[in-house]
């Protein structure tokens, strides 16, 4: 845990200096909004759940774009080998990383919700605890995979699009749970016991692909 | 295994050849006629390709945490297959499908799911193919992610598809359409086997040439 | 962090990628108090041995001893011992050297941190630019603050990729006295180099290795050009063995 705070903190510190991984891919999220808004709003009218849709794509995409460049940060000076070379439990590491992930992908995820309800007057407050819990589950279950599989990529060659090759159909169950419960939640009637169970499922999700991580990043790490 | 390669690969061209007429002499079913017979082919695949799913990534485990090079060499070939018989179920299912719900594409959940299934595989050899050196851990993981996935994939596409329910075709088997059903699965079966034999002998070469090559460099 | 050894021991290591074998059955033995140079030219599998030797990067076969431990079965408690200076620096450019210094601090879980990283930043001679980013360093140095990165927790094997890289004729002298200290306080030091000038004047021992192999070994710093001229003869034409 130690370990795992410690490049939190360092990241964090990386990243005030120059913030340019959080403006760009918040930026790069809101433009995500506005494409996908063109493609599928039609005589001013947003076609149905298009809200729940688009903010979940808008994290997949820029969640992706902020994972390879966290690593790419790790591997300039080859850093990420020295990570390795501390003297830790190396999914430590990975829980750090982990952890800075999901503090990014919630400022992208406060800066698109209002961008989402202000463009497809989606009602967000509706149920905002559902809302709440499945966006975390969801980052939660993106973030775990897309992180172990974005540090196995540091050293592999045309990782920029393996990447997102191997992250998204592992991702789609995230997608599909994310996409529903937030549509259900976005209905003029929200629809909770539907909310709960794509909830449950992310969790599920979440448990499995986080223990999973945990156990394969020391065998995947190792250098061949 | 080279010994009984050969013979074995004659009963597979036997079963294969007898195949059609098996399927032709099975009793015709009502509502579908003959393109119900497509089953016959689609099914087995789609089994094949679940049994090699499963034994990728199976492999890919014992590879990545045993570090044993010949479950990585049975992983790989595993994997191609996947993919292969995939292939199979892919493009049969949208045949049937567009007689049975006038579409070529349905997002039925099965269908969907075994699309989903194939993706993973698909990006599994994208891994391993262009990955560089070291490729085969990262095309482990994957695999073995992959594995995991299968019933949040089933699950996942399941539910989202009842959202907007839809009869489904459910297909009762009368004797006569069993017994040619377990005759191609047992045909596909062996071809299943032959092939991952074959694939898993060439990869074991390989990795003997290898080791020669790096012998001639003591 | 008990964990402790005075020697290491490289038994037959060799280590391919895919067909290229970098590594051919190279045997060496480091003594606390000794400094050991791996010679050779470029590709000749330093930096491939320094990995072993650092734990990154398992053996094909062959294995190395740290003391009475390997690397499998010491883990964190052997890489809490080692200390690496690779070719790339391991520095986060957009972080102060003060930054840099304490972020590895923590990571080894020191105690006195900030005292040890005031220190740090005085024996690199980087006291007044403690607070600027290290993107903004030349060369040189990044290559000071590297080492005393690497010298932080107090490694007991330290394993240097081309320390002099970069280094002025003084920052030179100053890390061969860096050097001799260590040495007087038990650490055991292996250096990758191609500069025999340097080399002679801090190296106890020398391989010299060309193509994965152990072509000659010195015993001591003085003889290593010598021998590291017969060995590139013997191998040029014939690519026969020489050890």
């Amino acid at each position: 845990m130690r370990v795992a705070w410690a490049i939190l903190r360092k990241d964090a510190a990386v990243e005030m200096r120059s913030r340019e991984i959080v403006y760009t891919t918040v930026f790069f999220a809101a433009s995500c909004v506005l494409v996908f808004a063109f493609a599928l709003v039609r005589e001013g009218r947003a076609m149905p759940d298009a809200a729940a849709a688009i903010l979940w794509i808008a994290v997949a995409f820029s969640g992706t774009l902020g994972l390879g460049r966290t690593f790419e940060r790790e591997r300039y000076t080859d850093t990420l080998r020295a990570l390795m070379l501390a003297p830790s439990d190396r999914p430590a590491v990975y829980v750090g990383k982990l952890l800075g992930m999901l503090v990014l992908l919630a400022i992208v995820e406060a800066a698109l919700l209002p961008l989402i309800a202000l463009f497809f007057a989606a009602p967000i407050t509706a149920s905002p605890l559902w809302l709440a819990a499945l966006l975390a589950a969801g980052t939660l279950g993106f973030a775990s995979v897309g992180t172990l599989f974005a540090a196995m990529l540091v050293r592999a060659r045309s990782r920029d699009v393996l990447l997102p090759v191997l992250l998204y159909p592992i991702t789609i169950p995230v997608i599909i749970a994310g996409v529903r419960g937030t549509a259900a939640i976005l209905q003029p009637v929200p629809d909770e016991a539907m909310a709960r169970f794509w909830a449950a499922l992310l969790v599920f999700f979440d448990v499995v692909f986080v223990t999973l991580s945990l156990w394969t990043f020391e065998p995947l790490m190792t250098e061949q | 295994m080279t010994r009984v390669f050969a013979p074995l690969a004659c009963l597979a061209m036997a079963l294969f050849a007898a195949a059609p007429a098996v399927v032709a002499n099975a009793p015709a079913e009502a509502t579908m006629g003959l393109v119900q017979r497509i089953f016959y082919y689609h099914v087995p695949s789609a089994m094949l390709m679940f049994v090699s799913a499963v034994v990728c990534g199976t492999a890919s485990a014992a590879y990545l945490f045993r570090r044993s090079a010949a479950a990585d060499r049975l992983a790989s070939a595993a994997g191609e297959l996947v993919v292969v018989f995939g292939l199979i179920v892919l493009a049969t299912g949208p045949l049937w499908a567009r007689k049975a719900w006038g579409v070529w594409w349905d997002w039925d959940a099965r269908l969907t799911s075994s699309l989903l299934l194939w993706l993973m595989f698909a990006a599994y050899l994208l891994v391993r193919r262009y990955g560089g050196p070291g490729s085969e851990k990262l095309a482990g993981a994957m695999a073995l992610f992959g594995m995991a996935n299968v019933p949040f994939v089933y699950v996942s596409v399941n539910y989202w598809r009842t959202l907007h329910p839809k009869t489904s075709v459910i297909m009762t088997l009368e004797p006569g359409m069993r017994s040619a059903f377990w005759f191609c699965v047992s045909a596909f079966a062996l071809l299943y086997a032959l092939l991952l034999a074959l694939r898993l002998r060439l990869e074991e070469r390989r990795a003997e040439a290898e080791a020669l090559f790096l012998a001639l460099d003591e | 962090m008990a964990l402790d050894f005075d020697r290491v021991v490289a038994e037959e290591v060799s280590r391919s990628f895919g067909r290229r074998r970098a590594l051919s059955r190279v045997s060496m033995v480091c003594e606390a108090g000794r400094i050991v140079g791996l010679l050779g030219p470029n590709g000749a599998g330093k930096s491939t041995l320094l990995a072993v030797l650092s734990t990154l990067l398992p053996p094909s076969s062959g294995r190395v001893r740290y003391g009475s431990h390997e690397a499998r079965t010491g883990g964190p408690a052997v890489r809490a011992r080692i200390g690496l200076l690779g070719h790339d620096l391991y520095l986060y450019p957009d972080l102060t050297a003060r930054e840099n210094l304490a972020f590895f601090a923590r990571l080894y879980g020191l105690p006195d941190a900030g005292s040890r990283v005031a220190e740090a930043l005085r024996t690199a001679g980087l006291e007044s630019r403690g607070d600027d980013v290290v993107s903004g360093f030349s060369r040189g140095m990044r290559q000071r603050l590297a080492l005393e990165r690497a010298l932080l927790h107090g490694p007991r094997l330290l394993l240097l990729d081309e320390p002099f890289t970069g280094l002025d004729e003084a920052s030179g002298a100053a890390l061969v006295a860096r050097l001799r200290g260590l040495k007087s306080d038990g650490a055991i030091v292996v250096l990758a180099t191609h500069d025999l000038d340097l080399a002679e004047r801090v190296l106890d021992e020398a391989l010299v290795l060309g193509d994965g192999r152990v072509r000659a070994t010195a015993p001591s710093g003085g003889q290593a050009r010598e021998r590291y001229r017969e060995a590139l003869r013997a191998t040029a034409p014939s690519g026969g063995s020489a050890s």
